[in-house]
Formats: structure tokens, sequence, C-alpha cells
């Protein structure tokens, strides 16, 4: 296909990459946001940004471990509170980097190409950030280990019937190969940034990063099978992480988190947060760095339409819920949809309800799709509306369960909020760094698309 | 530029995929050792006490019962450590100037305790009670090891976590009869054919040992 053109089996309008791009003027654009000693306004405003959260997310978490988890909201019978409820929301997050980086390489999506290496740092990003959460969560967070079976002297093993203990396995795979498979799409990248970087000392650091990468066919050969067979082996996690999660709750007795419908809408979910968060931060990245060229409209108009159907998912999700509540006639399932609606959380019932289901229904229209104020405060409605999905699911169904007399409101304290938004300064800094350190669009695989472009194969 | 890898880096860099799984793996079984050991745990470790007191002395040689000095091991959750006047009960009339008495003379004539060494210590989160443990036949040698053969006293097991539950887990491997607990080497006394096994669950359900539930986090931990 030739670049510009619209040819009859698509219904492409707006070019992946747009005219006018060699090899070198790729290779050279992308590498120069490292390489260039001159740091953006805009980076250094969400750099500070970030840093100013992550400095309340450090005393939050020094505070935490001086006086325990009794600085939160929780207590008996909301013990999860926050820290559960952005926890998932994290994770959740992460699965867009997963999706596109292996799902999309494998079903040969050529929009894929401009954003993975972002997504998929985002996705690590993004699991640190949830990984942090059961930990701060424990009562004495530095033996965390005990998670994790090994040969201890208290001769006990996790309980491996529960999903918590299944949880520690799932987080920390998706960790791993996400890191690896990240990593590995890097190589090329890395040895590229050593050829072109001036300075000895980054032409030390890269090049050892690049381990030795020369480019050589058998190089490209290894990396290509390699690079392959970590997208199939990242694919089953699109799907199980978020799985695993919704076990947490699914395998539990309570009203709200006793049903099958969870693990498919949790996936959903996780996509459609996730898909959202690339959007949030593609916008001002792009914007900033002048990437219009290589993260074009066709790129939002392609997310906007994923977010679409996982978000009509997540809703068939919750329709099937009330639904199969009243169907099945149990008096704790009818109360707690009563509860959800009329209680005292209802407004952020409602609010989720507003953020999950009405608001994406604006991704019908492709004029709104391709509108990028339009996508950006939609994306921001949308992941205000999965932490409120969580928030309702993990809060409601413990505040209220099967005994009254068992009742009580969960109220969240200063400390519970300055963690959550502390958090997102964590995953703030951690992105930018990124962004300013590495290569944030492959390069690589950018020239090898205008190739395809140019040449059809 | 030039590679910053020389050629021998690849050799290298095949050894390390074998190379780490083997670190990691002696790193993690010295680990596993370690923290058993008795360097860590302080088993086989004779502490250095105001007096020698010689358990293989007094039990073996001169055949006093535990309870003489333990007093309280079949009614309480602590067996006791004697005070000077049990010492004196024997060591006002011999060995009376006997240097290495002196500390106990001391403790006698200036009415403070002598302060012993702590040997077997349990954490402050575990609840342990001797009584319950003797009077359903659960040997002292079980626990402290051949003390009749302890010159000076040493912790004979770690006393961590696995070694209570090898026991709570399954009693009947270690269970005898109650009038044999204060025995010293019991298995040296048994017939060829005894199967500690056989009698080990017939005692178990005599005693009425609910094995289900001494694995109960709440049995040990209140």
């Amino acid at each position: 296909m030739q670049v510009g053109q619209t040819d009859k089996t698509s219904v492409v309008e707006f070019p992946v990459v747009e005219p006018g791009h060699t090899y070198r003027s790729i290779g050279e654009k992308i590498s120069n946001v490292v390489l260039n000693i001159h740091t953006p306004l805009g980076w250094v405003f969400a750099f500070g940004t970030g840093s100013i959260l992550l400095m309340m997310y450090l005393i939050s978490v020094a505070y935490l471990f001086a006086y325990g988890v009794g600085v939160w909201g929780i207590n008996i019978p909301v013990g999860w509170g926050f820290a559960i409820v952005t926890f998932v929301w994290w994770i959740g997050i992460g699965h867009a980097g997963t999706l596109i980086s292996a799902i999309l390489f494998l079903l040969r999506q050529d929009w894929r190409t401009s954003i993975n290496r972002f997504a998929e740092a985002m996705t690590l990003f993004a699991v640190v950030c949830a990984g942090l959460y059961p930990i701060l969560h424990l009562g004495r967070p530095w033996l965390f280990y005990w998670l994790l079976p090994y040969p201890n002297t208290f001769g006990l093993w996790p309980q491996f019937r529960s999903a918590l203990a299944w949880d520690v396995f799932a987080v920390s795979t998706y960790g791993t190969i996400s890191a690896v498979f990240w990593f590995t799409g890097l190589i090329p990248d890395l040895a590229g940034m050593r050829d072109r970087a001036k300075h000895p000392m980054l032409k030390f650091i890269f090049g050892g990063l690049a381990m030795g990468w020369r480019g050589s066919a058998r190089h490209w050969n290894n990396h290509q099978k390699l690079y392959l067979l970590l997208a199939a082996i990242a694919t089953p996690l699109v799907v199980s992480v978020h799985t695993v999660v919704s076990f947490d709750f699914a395998i539990g007795q309570l009203p709200g988190w006793h049903t099958t419908v969870f693990p498919p809408y949790f996936v959903a979910g996780a996509v459609f947060s996730g898909f959202a968060m690339v959007v949030t931060l593609l916008i001002p990245i792009r914007k900033i760095y002048h990437l219009e060229d290589m993260i074009t409209l066709r790129h939002f108009d392609v997310m906007g339409k994923v977010i679409l159907t996982t978000g009509l998912i997540v809703a068939y999700g919750y329709i099937t819920e009330a639904f199969i509540g009243w169907y099945g006639g149990s008096q704790y399932e009818l109360f707690l949809i009563k509860n959800r609606f009329v209680g005292p959380y209802a407004p952020y019932v409602f609010g989720l309800i507003f953020c999950n289901l009405v608001a994406p229904q604006l991704l019908w229209f492709k004029p709104l799709r391709t509108n990028l104020t339009v996508m950006f405060i939609l994306s921001l409605v949308i992941n205000t509306g999965m932490w409120l999905e969580r928030f309702m699911i993990v809060i409601i169904s413990l505040t209220a369960d099967f005994l009254p007399s068992s009742w009580a409101l969960f109220v969240a304290t200063p400390w519970d909020w300055s963690l959550l938004i502390g958090s997102i300064g964590l995953f703030l800094v951690l992105l930018f760094l990124f962004v300013r350190t590495l290569p944030m669009i492959s390069v690589f695989e950018m020239q090898e698309l205008l190739h395809k472009q140019e040449h059809g194969h | 530029m030039n590679q910053i890898f020389h050629p021998s880096a690849n050799v290298i860099a095949k050894a390390s995929i074998v190379g780490v799984v083997l670190l990691l793996g002696v790193l993690g079984t010295g680990l596993i050792f370690f923290v058993r050991s008795g360097w860590l745990t302080g088993t086989s470790v004779a502490e250095a006490q105001p007096v020698p007191f010689s358990h293989l002395h007094h039990v073996r040689q001169l055949g006093i019962d535990c309870r003489y000095c333990h007093t309280s091991v079949e009614e309480a959750a602590f067996a006791n450590i004697p005070p000077t006047e049990t010492c004196m009960t024997c060591h006002s009339q011999i060995w009376t100037e006997a240097p290495l008495l002196e500390p106990v003379r001391a403790s006698w004539r200036d009415e403070e305790s002598i302060e012993w060494e702590r040997v077997h210590d349990l954490s402050d989160f575990v609840y342990f009670n001797h009584s319950i443990h003797v009077n359903k036949g659960i040997g002292c040698e079980t626990c402290h090891g051949r003390v009749d053969n302890m010159a000076l006293i040493a912790k004979e097991n770690t006393l961590q976590m696995e070694w209570c539950l090898e026991c709570h887990r399954n009693p009947a491997k270690y269970i005898r009869p109650v009038d044999e607990v204060l025995t010293m080497g019991y298995a040296e006394t048994l017939p060829e054919d005894h199967d500690q096994l056989v009698e080990g669950h017939a005692l178990v359900e005599e005693y009425g040992i609910e094995v289900g539930r001494l694995d109960n986090c709440s049995i040990c931990h209140r």
C-alpha cells in the first residue's frame, strides 16, 4: 500500500506514519528525544508533578510503616479498603500494554508499532504500582517473602487454595514476562542508541545494555524468533492475570463477589482502563515531543474503538450481575443491588455508571474519536470510572454482608487518599524517566513498517 | 564505536545460563541449612553459666529425679528453675568448701538469686505449657535430648516452628507411656519388636489427643 493512499480492504483514512519519513529520519527523530541535551518544558512539568506526588507517596509509606495499617480507614468488616481497590486498578491498567505488544503483534496489526514500546513500559510501571499495594497492605511488609513457597522454618506452605496465593504467582509472572518482553524489544534500539550517542559514557551504558548487538542477519533471525515466542508466552497473560485477580473476589462467598461473570468482565475492564491510560499519556507526550507524524489520529481512532468495545463488555457484565442477582432471587443478592443504588455509597455507583457506561458511548462517533480534547477528557473519566468500579466491588460488598450486626461503613482517611494519589506520582516519575532515557517508540519496528508501506512486504 | 564486549563475552554469557541457576541453587540451599544451623539457633552450644552445673553428674551419676528441681513441670506451664535453697538442701552438707560452688553460697548468704542464662527461650508469641506435654506422654528427652549426658546444658533442638509441628502433626511418632516420661534413653529400654507407630497410635487414642486440632494456629498462638 502506498503511503497516504486508501486500499479497498481497509477503512484506513489516517496513515500509521505520516508521509515523508525515511529510515534515517525515523531513527534520528526518536533517538533525539533521548540524546538531545535540551529537555522540553512539558517533560519538566510532568516529571516535576510526578516527583511531588512521589514525595507524598514516600511520606505516606513512611508514616504507614511507622504506625501500621491502622492509619487507613480499614477495620473489620472492611479489611481491604483502598489498598486492594487501587491494586486491582493498577493491575488492570497494565493490561493494555500486554495486549498491544503480544496479541496485536500476533495479529499483525501495523498500528501497534508506534505505541507498543510505550505501552509495555506503562504496563511495567503499572505492575510496580500495583505490586507494591498488597505489600503495603501487609501488617509487617518486611516479611513479604512469606507469601512465597519456600522451605521455611515454620514448616508451613502458603495456602494454595486461596486466590491470594495465586495472585502472587499471577502478578510476579506478569511482571517478569513483561520486563523480559520489553527488554528484548529494546535491544536493537539500544544498539542504535549506542551508535548514535556522542558521549563516551552514554556509548558505554547503551553498549552494555545492547549486549553486543551488531545487527547481523543471524542476530535478527534469533531476535525475531525470540520475540515471537515471547509474544506467544505473553498472550495468555493478558487473560490470566486479571482472571486470577477476579478470583480474589469470585471464590469468596459475599454477595457482589460470588459470581462467575467476574473473570471475563474483569479482563475486559482491564483492557478498557489500560487503553484509556495509554490515551491519557500519549496525547501530552505526542504534543511535547512533536510526534504527531508517528502517533497519528489513526491510533486514537483505533484505540477509541477498542475502548468502546471493551466498555460494552463491561456494561454487559454490570447488566448480567444485576440480572442474575434479581433472577437468582437470593435475598442477599437482592439487598446488595438495592444497597448499591440507594445505600450510603450510591454516589460512587452513579458516578461509575456515568463514567463507564454513559460517557464511552461518545466513541461511536468518529469525529469524537479523533478529537484529542474529547479523547483526553474521556480517558480520564474512564479511569476514574474503573477505580469507582473496584471501589463498588470491594467496599460495598464488605460493608454489608449477611449479618446486619456485623455491618460497618468504610471511611477513607487522608492517608488512604495520599497513598492513592502518590502512587500516580510513582507511575509518572518512572514513565517520564523512561521517556527521557530510552527510545519510547520502537525504531527498528517503525523502519520495518515504513519498508512494508513502501514495498508491500 | 568499538564493541565493548570482547568475543569471550559469548562464553561468559552461555556459562551464565547454567551459572546463574547453579549459583542461586547453591545460595538457596546454603541459606536453608544456615537458618537451621546451630550458629543461628544456638543448638549444641553450652552457654557459660554462673555455676557450671552438670546434669550428667546430678541426673545420671547421682540419679536425682528431674522433678526434684523442676518442681512444677507436671502442674504448670513453666517447669521451674530451682531457687538456691534447692541447691543448698545438699550443698549445705556436702562440698561445702568447693570453690566451684562459691556463687551458690554467695547467693545463699546475700539472699540474691543466681542469674542463670536461659537456654530454652521460646518466642513470646508462642504459648507453651509443660504440664500438658508431660501428662500426655511426651518425654523430657523428646525435646531436651539426653540431658543425663550433658555435662553442661545445651539446647538439643532448634525450637523452630517446623520442629514443633513435626510432632504436632503426628504425635504417634514420639509419644510414650506417661510413666516413662522421665526415662532417659527410653528407646534403648524397648524390646526389639517394638513398633513405635502402632503403640503411638494406641497411646494417642488412650490419652484422648485430638491430632486434627494440634496444628491449629491458636493451639500455640493464642
